[in-house]
């Protein structure tokens, strides 16, 4: 067992000349949040990709608590242990808010239900029904979104919306969580309920998180380590503000 | 009482008013008698019930165009029919080797659905209608070209005989079986992935849904239905034979499914009754001369239903006049679902109304916090 969750080592992808991102080393240690940040097109949401195996890295590779999981698919690296949400918004639409998270708990082991269990409505068809009902009502509790469970969830305001996702990533039971631009699009007071809630998953899931985001109070004021990235490749790595005020990341966003 | 509460009576009302229907026909048959075109009419109805429900999991379900659904029919009419011949000799024609050949049927129609579907769904939308379409006429035409003593090769295969009443009444069994199947499947957490996967392919990858083995399920389950449809149909023809099984039927199949719902199991049934009726009426109507005018009536009523179902000028009619609505009137049924009604422009798309009552696993929300806005509505 590794101590780090997350290890990358040299990863890189290139899409014919381009090269995206290239010898990417990025270690995350257990309950840590780590942060993703570079200016547009740096290659964060790459990264993300190759994480989950939409891509598959070039070179290099990388392993979750010592597993490597390059070349996996997108299902089986969410088995393993990895859930992502994504920059643009992507819930099933015209399914309620208590069923997304519903598809997202169907994976695990403990809710394993056969095809003809539940084409012939047996005991243990309603047996892993109710207990799926109530892990994603606690699920949702914390999301602050059981009162809105039976609705739709493309009728939920936006910032509800992004609470959902993370809930649907979150009940797959991941080691990991990646978050894709949590706080894009969100106003002042919904961020500062963000965070709060990112530490609360954080504390009461112990869990791993890597988040993208481009306000950078909310990079300060929540993550531990960050990895600045620019064009493709890594600028800088470290402690939050230390790495946030280093010249070369202030010339990368601002320019000069 | 809490328990009755409990009890989902709109999943059932559909057995309830196939099995009523069914029960009532069966008594006439035995005491009145029915006439042998009446019988026939009814088991036409049956097979398309049958078709359009299947055909329902996966372009309302899941999501895809299929246009193949004939195809699949045609294999399982071949084989059934192939089967219950064989079986003619040894069994006679009883309940039992029609029971043998539905099941032969329907397994042989699911097989090719798998061996279809394993490459054919990678692809999406209009690449998989045209591989499916491409399917239904390779294998119309493999059954064109078999020998006599096989298949019956152009001149196709006869079936034998089963007693008038049976068929029909067996009709209502599988009727009533596909919708049980359709229905507890998406109403289970392999439903649930199947309609994520509908709508949103790429968040049902990253949320850990098997995308291929949940397409797989839906078509392969689609399929073997159509096969028994397949079957079904064999007997009540008396005959099988390739050229029915053309494209125009897969259409067909799809034009009872669009006219009843995407995504409505009871649309389904009601379409592909009336849309059977329909044709079998026009056909006794309109013969002689004026045949040609068959497929100009046909065309003319689809159109207008279709104008009649979204067109925006008729809308305050169809309110006015919703069966739904009237019936929710009737019985005060406290439905979440009717809070989202007034909440923009989708609740118009067909889709995504019927598809979340027919779907819905959960309990009612907490009443006290919805009645306000529900009793203003009321009012």
């Amino acid at each position: 067992m590794s101590q780090y969750v997350l290890e990358t080592n040299n990863l890189g992808i290139s899409f014919g000349g381009l090269k995206a991102a290239q010898d990417v080393n990025i270690k995350i240690k257990k309950n840590q949040i780590y942060g993703l940040v570079g200016p547009n097109g740096a290659g964060k949401t790459t990264i993300f990709n190759m994480l989950t195996g939409v891509y598959q890295p070039t070179t290099g590779t990388f392993y979750l608590c010592g597993e490597e999981l390059k070349g996996k698919s997108q299902e089986t690296i969410n088995h393993k242990g990895i859930a992502r949400t994504f920059q643009n918004i992507r819930l099933f639409n015209n399914m309620s808010v208590i069923r997304n998270v519903m598809v997202g708990l169907s994976n695990l082991p403990e809710y394993k239900c056969g095809f003809f269990t539940s084409i012939l409505r047996l005991p243990k068809h309603f047996k892993v029904e109710k207990q799926m009902r109530k892990k994603a009502k606690e699920i949702l509790e914390i999301f602050d979104l059981l009162e809105e469970r039976n609705n739709l969830s493309c009728n939920l305001p936006y910032g509800k919306q992004r609470k959902l996702e993370i809930a649907r990533a979150l009940a797959t039971n991941p080691k990991l969580l990646l978050l894709d631009e949590p706080a894009a699009g969100m106003n002042p007071n919904e961020t500062e309920d963000l965070m709060k809630t990112i530490r609360l998953i954080r504390d009461k899931f112990d869990m791993t998180i890597l988040l993208i985001e481009h306000d950078m109070k909310f990079v300060s004021g929540l993550c531990d380590e960050i990895t600045v990235l620019n064009f493709g490749t890594v600028l800088v790595q470290g402690e939050t503000n230390k790495a946030l005020n280093d010249p070369e990341v202030i010339r990368a966003y601002i320019g000069g | 009482m809490s328990k009755l509460k409990g009890f989902k009576w709109k999943y059932y009302i559909n057995y309830a008013v196939v099995f009523v229907v069914g029960l009532i026909l069966t008594l006439m048959s035995f005491t009145v008698g029915l006439e042998q075109s009446t019988i026939y009419l009814l088991e036409k109805m049956l097979i398309a019930i049958i078709l359009a429900v299947s055909l329902n999991l996966v372009v309302g379900f899941l999501g895809e165009l299929s246009l193949g659904h004939a195809g699949f029919m045609c294999v399982g009419a071949y084989l059934g029919g192939k089967i219950s011949l064989i079986l003619a000799d040894k069994l006679g024609t009883g309940p039992l080797s029609l029971i043998i050949s539905l099941t032969v049927g329907g397994l042989c129609a699911a097989i090719c659905g798998v061996i279809i579907g394993l490459p054919a769904l990678r692809l999406k939308g209009d690449y998989l209608a045209i591989v499916t379409l491409g399917f239904g006429e390779i294998v119309k035409s493999i059954f064109q070209n078999t020998s006599k003593e096989s298949f019956g090769g152009a001149l196709g295969l006869d079936t034998p005989r089963y007693d008038k009443y049976t068929l029909f009444i067996f009709g209502f069994a599988l009727v009533l079986l596909t919708l049980a199947v359709v229905q507890n499947l998406m109403r289970s957490k392999h439903g649930r992935a199947i309609t994520s996967i509908r709508d949103n392919e790429i968040a049902a990858r990253a949320t850990g849904i098997n995308v291929t083995k949940y397409k797989l399920m839906a078509f392969t389950v689609s399929a073997f239905f159509a096969g028994i449809a397949g079957v079904l149909y064999s007997f009540s023809n008396f005959k099988v034979n390739s050229y029915t099984f053309g494209y125009n039927y897969s259409i067909e199949i799809l034009v009872m499914v669009v006219l009843g719902g995407i995504g409505s199991i009871n649309g389904s049934i009601i379409s592909a009754a009336l849309i059977t009726f329909l044709n079998t009426k026009l056909a006794t109507i309109l013969t002689g001369d004026k045949a040609v005018l068959q497929n100009l009536f046909y065309a003319v009523i689809l159109i207008i239903i279709v104008i009649y179902n979204n067109s925006p000028a008729l809308k305050g009619f169809r309110e006015k006049y919703d069966l739904k609505k009237m019936f929710s009137r009737v019985v005060k049924h406290n439905d979440p679902s009717v809070i989202r009604d007034d909440q923009g422009k989708w609740a118009r798309i067909p889709t995504k109304i019927p598809m979340d009552e027919i779907l819905s696993t959960d309990v009612q929300p907490n009443q006290s916090t919805l009645k306000p806005d529900k009793s203003k509505e009321d009012k």
